[in-house]
């Protein structure tokens, strides 16, 4: 029985990386103005739905996909978030959504 | 007969016609290699154009990476064959890891289309070595992802194994900062321009040579560089022997 995995794939630059479109939000906070705020990094988020037979088949589906086309290692870490997952038969929602 | 070039032609590639046309001047007989086809029509060089392969999304060249034709051209340049990404192409090299190396955005941010110039700095390669004399070069960059980026070990390796091709440098040829130097528009690592691959096979460049082929463009500098590709080319049709190839001059 095949279950539906919903997943989030958050990419970052990793630390040290340049990353103007941080440093550009972070320059624009003094004109809100807001304090205090410091480290704005800006990445990238994306969901998907993966069709598996349990978790761990669907992860690894996840992870190839984040190492090999959703980030790019030189310059960027990815993390992977389980959103829910609904089996093909009954409903067996769980997780975030 | 003239040596046959490959220019891929990718959804979006926007430098193609100009490079089939550059190509054409030097003597090649441009061959265009639409993204879908694996084969290569038994091309002696390879360039991947400018433009914005797939539209950029997800990055710069990525997608274009797991087209067929890439495949191809990978297992193209894995034999020693000639490949050359200019821009956009330089970009899709990158993320393919045909090249060292990553493609960030530009240090301003901005979208940036106006003239550099770039210093040859290996002259001695099957890219530069009909650069001419004239130095620095003057030729058209437009992009907004081309911050070189590579960590501090990988720039040592590439320097010291003489894998930087071009570097921007200042009206005067002095070699441009990393930051708050006009002559180095998009913040790259160590003012690079252009690298090449361990084998010495595989470059690519940000700065558009094709662009900068005639004089009517209002530079001729860059048609060195495309005459080089064309003539290494040639003599890889014909190992060991002499060039027979005719490689137009001007």
């Amino acid at each position: 029985m095949s279950t539906e995995f919903r997943f989030a794939v958050n990419v970052l630059p990793k630390p040290g990386i340049l990353d103007p479109q941080g440093r550009a939000v972070e320059g624009s906070l003094a004109h809100l103005p807001i304090e205090g705020v410091t480290g704005v990094r800006v990445g990238r988020r994306v969901e998907l739905t993966v069709a598996a037979d349990d978790d761990g088949a669907a992860r690894a589906v996840v992870d190839r996909l984040a190492s090999e086309l959703l980030s790019n290692p030189l310059i960027e870490a990815y993390g992977v978030e389980l959103l829910g997952a609904t089996s093909s038969t009954t409903s067996n929602e769980r997780g975030g959504r | 007969m003239s040596v046959r070039v490959g220019v891929v032609v990718f959804p979006g590639s926007n430098c193609d016609r100009d490079t089939t046309h550059a190509l054409a001047l030097a003597g090649a007989e441009p061959v265009e290699l639409w993204h879908e086809q694996a084969g290569l029509e038994g091309v002696a060089g390879v360039i991947l154009p400018g433009g914005f392969a797939y539209g950029d999304y997800l990055r710069a060249g990525v997608i274009a990476r797991f087209s067929p034709v890439m495949r191809s051209i990978a297992a193209f340049a894995a034999e020693g064959g000639l490949v050359l990404g200019i821009c956009n192409g330089f970009q899709v090299l990158a993320e393919a890891g045909l090249v060292p190396g990553a493609l960030l955005r530009n240090r301003g941010l901005r979208f940036l289309g106006r003239e550099v110039r770039i210093a040859v700095e290996e002259p001695d390669t099957p890219f530069t070595h009909l650069a001419g004399p004239r130095r620095p070069l003057r030729m058209p960059v437009a992009h907004g992802e081309g911050c070189f980026f590579a960590d501090a070990g990988t720039l040592d390796e590439l320097e010291a194994e003489g894998r930087v091709l071009f570097r921007y440098v200042r009206e005067d040829g002095t070699v441009a900062g990393e930051t708050d130097d006009p002559a180095n528009p998009n913040g790259s690592l160590r003012a690079i321009a252009g690298v090449r691959n361990a084998a010495g096979n595989v470059a690519g460049l940000m700065p558009h040579p094709e662009r900068a082929s005639e004089g009517i463009l209002g530079s001729d500098d860059g048609f060195g560089l495309i005459r080089s590709f064309v003539e290494s080319a040639a003599a890889t049709t014909h190992p060991g022997g002499e060039r027979p190839l005719e490689v137009a001059s001007r």
